[in-house]
Order: C-alpha cells, then sequence, then structure tokens
C-alpha cells in the first residue's frame, strides 16, 4: 500500500503540488519581474498603453531596454541650452543617455546615500536585536529568573498594537533627546521593536537545544559562557540566522516610522524612492530602479544564509 | 586521582527528596558503584559530586579539599552521561579534545594528537575520528563519549549509566574493557548503574540506594553475604532472592520473614515443594517451585530433567533473616 503511505505522496499528488507551487510562484513574481523590467525601460515605454513587455522587440508589444532609468536614478540633472550642448561634448555614457532630452548631469543624487543609510540602519538594527535577543533568550531559557513567565509576556505585549500607534511620543521623545534623523536613533528604534521577535524566536530555539551539551562543557573544564558561546551558539545558529532574516526584512522594509523621523541626514531608502521626480511627473523607471537595487539586500542576505535555515544537522547525537 | 568524600549531603526538588543525607568516601582507586532503582537518588549523586546541581546540605572534599563552592571546571572530574551527549558540531577527534583544549588544562596540540589517538585505540574508534558525531552509530557515540572522559585525567571519572544504551554484546566487552581501563590507570571511579551483573563484575565497593539513602556499602561479596535489608538482598543476585514467611519451613527461626537464594536452597529431603516450570538456559536450569501457594525460584544442576507437576524435597542451608519490616537479623 506504498501509494497511500504517509511518508510518500502519489505521483498524482506530487504533479499537483508541484503545479501549485509554480502557479503561485508566477503570480507572487509578476510584479517582481514587472518591476525589474519597467527599469530598464524609457519613461515613455514605461507608461505607454498597451503595456510593453517583450524585450528588444521592435513589435508594438516590444520595448528596447535601456539605462536612462538607472542613470536617472543616480544622478541630478539640468537642462541646458542647445549652444551650450554643442560646446560641451557628452564626458560618459551616461552623459549622453540624458543628452537626449537636452539635459546634462551636475552630480549625483541622494540615492547611494539613503541606501547606505538603510544598510547601515537596518544590519545596524538586525545585529543588535539578534545580539541582545540571544542572550536574553539563553537566560529566559536555562536560568531560573524570577517572574520568567510575566517578563516574557511583557516583552511579547509590546508587539500588541501596530508600533507606529506611538508614533508621536517616540517623535517627542527622539526630539528632546536629540535622536531624530539620526542613525542611533533608527537603529535603537527598529531594535526596541524587533527584540521580542527576536527573543520569543530564539528563546524557542535554545530550548530545544538539550542542556546536557552544556553541561558536558561545564565538567569538561569550559565556564558558563564559554559553554554558551563554544557549545550553544554553533547549534543555535538556524535560530539565529532566521531570526536575523525576519529582523532584517522588517528593519530594512519600515517605511511609516523613517518618513516621520528621518530627513536630511539619517533617510533611508524607502521614504527617499517614491520622492523620485523626473519630467513631467514621476519618472517610473528610475524609480523601479531604485526598488528593484533595494530588493537586492535582502534577498542576498537570505541566500547567503539559506544552508542555516536547513534543520537537521543536530539531530540524533542525545538519545532521547 | 583522588579520595572523594561525601559529608551528610542532601538535596530535594521541591517536595522530593532525591538524595537524603548521604555519607561516604570513595578511596581513592576504588571503583565504586551506585546500585538502586530509578529515582533512588543515583543520577542526583553524580550531579551533586560534579557541581552541576547545587547542594542543600553537607559537604563534597575531593583530594582533601572542600569543593562546595566551586564551579564543576574547578572540581576537576570527568563525566559520562547516559544520554551521548557528544557536541554535535565537532568531529569525533575535536569532541575528544574538547576537554583538552578548555582553559583549564590548556594541553599543546601535539599532546592532544598523541592522546586522542591512543584512547581511540582503546576504544576502537580510530578510523571514525574525522566522522561528524552525528554520522556514528549508537555503540560508537557511546564510546566517545566514555572516551571524551578517559582522555582527562581527573580526581575522579563519574558515570552515570554509560552503557546502558548499548547491545548486550556490546556492553559485555566494554564492561570488561572499563574495568581494565579503570585497574591500569589506577583510577578513581563512580558508576551509577541498577544493573547488578555491572556492579558484581566492575565493582571494588557497592553503595546501595533506597529513596535518596544510602541503605548500604560495602565490598560486592559484603553487599551480596551479609545485605542489611530484604532491599539491599534483592539489589544483587539471578534468580532473586526468595523471602518468603519462615513458618513455611521446619525448625527454630531467628525472625518471621525468610531469604532465600539459590546456594541456601538443598535438594534432598525436607520441606515438599512442587515444581511449576523449569527454564533451561544452557549452563543452568531455573527451577519455579511453590511451597504452600508461595513462589520460590532456585537453580538446579541443567542434566537433571525434571517433570512439571513433581513434588521434589528441598531443605535450607544457612538462609537470610530478617523482621517484619525487612531488616535483618544476624
Amino acid at each position: 500500500m506504498s501509494s497511500f503511505s504517509v511518508n510518500e505522496p502519489s505521483v498524482r499528488t506530487k504533479w499537483f503540488a508541484g503545479t501549485l507551487v509554480i502557479l503561485y510562484a508566477i503570480i507572487t513574481m509578476i510584479p517582481l519581474v514587472w518591476i525589474a523590467m519597467t527599469g530598464f525601460k524609457s519613461p515613455a515605454d514605461a507608461i505607454s498603453y498597451p503595456p510593453k513587455y517583450i524585450i528588444g522587440s521592435d513589435s508594438d508589444a516590444g520595448f528596447q531596454p535601456t539605462l536612462e532609468g538607472y542613470v536617472n536614478l543616480f544622478t541630478t540633472r539640468t537642462r541646458q541650452t542647445q549652444d551650450y550642448l554643442e560646446a560641451n561634448p557628452p564626458e560618459s555614457w551616461a552623459d549622453e543617455i540624458v543628452r537626449k532630452y537636452d539635459m546634462v548631469i551636475v552630480g549625483p543624487s541622494k540615492f547611494g546615500e539613503r541606501f547606505l543609510n538603510s544598510v547601515i540602519i537596518g544590519f545596524g538594527s538586525t545585529f543588535l536585536s539578534v545580539f541582545l535577543g540571544t542572550l536574553a533568550a539563553y537566560a529566559f531559557s536555562r536560568f531560573k529568573i524570577p517572574l520568567a513567565d510575566d517578563l516574557l509576556f511583557f516583552i511579547l505585549s509590546t508587539r500588541m498594537m501596530p508600533p507606529i500607534a506611538v508614533a508621536i511620543p517616540i517623535f517627542l521623545m527622539f526630539r528632546n533627546l536629540g535622536l531624530s534623523d539620526t542613525h542611533l536613533g533608527m537603529i535603537l528604534l527598529y531594535t526596541a521593536v524587533n527584540i521580542s521577535l527576536a527573543v520569543w524566536l530564539l528563546k524557542s530555539f535554545i530550548d530545544g537545544i538539550p542542556t546536557e551539551y552544556e553541561e558536558a562543557a561545564l565538567i569538561d573544564g569550559y565556564t558558563r559562557f564559554q559553554a554558551f558561546y563554544k557549545v550553544v551558539l554553533p547549534q543555535a545558529a538556524t535560530g539565529i540566522a532566521s531570526t536575523a532574516i525576519f529582523c532584517l526584512i522588517f528593519a530594512w522594509n519600515e517605511y511609516a516610522f523613517a518618513v516621520l523621523l528621518t530627513t536630511a541626514n539619517a533617510q533611508t531608502a524607502p521614504p527617499f524612492i517614491p520622492t523620485i521626480i523626473g519630467i513631467g511627473g514621476l519618472d517610473w523607471p528610475a524609480i523601479a530602479a531604485g526598488v528593484t537595487l533595494f530588493l537586492l539586500p535582502v534577498m542576498v542576505f537570505t541566500i547567503l544564509l539559506r544552508k542555516h535555515l536547513l534543520r537537521g544537522i543536530t539531530f540524533g547525537a542525545v538519545r532521547k | 586521582m583522588a579520595e572523594v568524600q561525601l559529608n551528610g549531603i542532601s538535596k530535594a526538588f521541591g517536595a522530593t527528596r532525591a538524595v537524603h543525607d548521604i555519607s561516604m568516601t570513595i578511596g581513592d582507586g576504588d571503583f565504586v558503584v551506585l546500585l538502586g532503582p530509578t529515582g533512588a537518588g543515583k543520577t542526583t549523586t553524580l550531579r551533586l559530586i560534579s557541581g552541576l546541581e547545587t547542594l542543600d546540605s553537607g559537604s563534597v572534599f575531593i583530594g582533601g579539599r572542600d569543593v562546595v563552592n566551586d564551579t564543576p571546571a574547578q572540581r576537576d572530574v570527568a563525566m559520562v552521561f547516559q544520554q551521548y551527549s557528544l557536541y554535535p558540531h565537532l568531529t569525533v577527534r575535536d569532541n575528544l579534545a574538547f576537554p583538552l583544549r578548555s582553559p583549564i588544562l590548556k594541553t599543546p596540540e601535539d599532546e592532544i594528537t598523541r592522546k586522542v589517538q591512543k584512547i581511540a585505540e582503546v576504544l576502537q574508534i580510530p578510523h571514525k575520528l574525522d566522522n561528524k558525531a552525528t554520522a556514528l552509530s549508537g555503540g560508537e557515540m557511546q564510546r566517545v563519549s566514555i572516551g571524551r572522559a578517559l582522555v582527562r585525567n581527573p580526581s575522579i571519572y563519574l558515570m552515570d549509566e554509560p552503557l546502558s544504551s548499548l547491545d548486550a554484546k556490546l556492553r559485555a566487552d566494554l564492561r570488561v574493557e572499563l574495568k581494565r581501563i579503570q585497574a591500569d590507570l589506577g583510577s578513581t571511579l563512580l558508576y551509577v548503574t541498577h544493573d547488578q551483573i555491572e556492579a558484581m563484575t566492575m565493582a571494588t565497593h557497592i553503595g546501595v540506594l533506597e529513596e535518596g539513602r544510602l541503605v548500604q556499602y560495602g565490598t560486592p561479596k559484603e553487599i551480596y553475604e551479609n545485605p542489611v535489608s530484604v532491599y539491599v538482598a534483592s539489589r544483587l543476585g539471578l534468580p532473586r532472592i526468595n523471602i518468603l514467611p519462615s513458618t513455611l519451613f521446619p525448625g527454630a527461626h531467628k525472625g518471621p520473614q525468610i531469604g532465600l537464594r539459590p546456594e541456601h536452597i538443598q535438594q534432598g529431603d525436607g520441606t515438599e515443594a512442587r515444581v511449576l516450570r523449569s527454564e533451561h538456559l544452557g549452563d543452568q536450569t531455573r527451577l519455579h517451585l511453590e511451597v504452600q501457594g508461595h513462589p520460590l525460584t532456585t537453580l538446579t544442576d541443567p542434566n537433571q530433567q525434571v517433570a512439571v507437576g513433581a513434588t521434589i524435597k528441598i531443605n535450607l542451608q544457612n538462609p537470610l533473616y530478617f523482621d517484619a519490616s525487612g531488616a535483618r537479623i544476624v
């Protein structure tokens, strides 16, 4: 009766499940593909109707890929007179692209800076959340802490309302403390939001690591901290990696606080990207280019950590 | 190696008194076995000595030094857990080297290589040294686990039923091996088990635990021949000692309960007993008898054929006597 076994799904089930997964993947991928494609269109192609979606084709549905969007994203430009344009030949391939619109590149845009802010704040707060979360989770998991359950509930309760509900008090607090529009302020804020998730997720992972390992290490001549560092941490890698991804995704995508609390100095990419204005309205290819680049770090981070996301390496060494 | 002294150690978990006022001295070079059923406090005693649990009262001296306020690392003990707790992210070699690399020992790498190789050969796992700990069979894991203790030279080895998870053949092999290693090194070893064969074959001294108390401490011979109670007498001997009312047998008795091991029962004449069943084990035959409705198990010559339902006669040779509460009457 192997075809009805719980372990081995039948061929038909596999086909059905496979088709479903592929369909779902296509549906969720469409917006991403569309964004990536728009980044390589000219402003006219980006808003043309019916839409153009075949790369490099001369047909009605085709468009010629161009780096205009990326150039506009990274530069500020100004319109010049014909005399000026004739007297000053283009200095680079990027300059040549903008000449089509009688413009010249006068300098870099703010995008690089904003992107860097996102990296500093996103990864900074992720590191801090996971670092503090791991220590707290270990303590909650292993030591007898007075009122441990109440403390854990208190930590969790910070997630029971949308963070933006406390925007105004935080805005005033940040102003008084001089944290408004600083990297430190945003790192602390995102850490405060993420730490509850980090503590709870990591606690369940550390609870799953048998205490025998640490006890063996304690007897083998190591201190409690060394046992934690040498024995518990390597086994918690899976939990730490997945927690880090969750924390990064929140901090990276956060929009509301970033709009409210950052302006000239520490502004992150999310509030910046929609403000990219082109000639005669929003510059959709530049915005799409910005979004495409913005999506990459989380994707790369997740791919780098994916091997830790697979459980199973620690199973089987303690007999249950 | 050192002498270990326990002075009235106690430990309670909530309302449960896991260990109650145990005092004993484990002599330098002794192989002491703590024997008792599950829940008798054997493992807790080990954990109290190792420092993994803190004492409620009493004191522990290792090599004449009071270690009550020392961390497990400072106590210089090695422990083998019942569950083979190998570090799953390390290879067998690194598992064995782990205690040697501790900040307390800080062994030079060439010495580590030498010691690890030596212990791997003793435990017959040199070909597995570069395997991940998780890629071993249960028996190999437990051998590595024992090896991780043996690679050191601590004041005392503590072993918590290290062989209980192994199959019978490996258990028998390692039992002999462990005894040999201990004798060669002259190590002090405290070994917890509920297996009486392990206790009888390896121990220089046996401590019998009952509900957290040490009820008797002596050589295996003393414990076997002079148990202080029915409880202790039942720990050792296969088949188990038979406890019967004295009145079943004629003559004067020193107490109301009589304890009969197979060697206390002689066939020939005397009290009548009916044969219920006989089990042939090859080198011996177990006879299940009944004396006036009371079951009794003894051994007999394997060559002797005894028919089920037959009546044989038995008489007693120097039996043990106990009072109504189970205490020994000498």
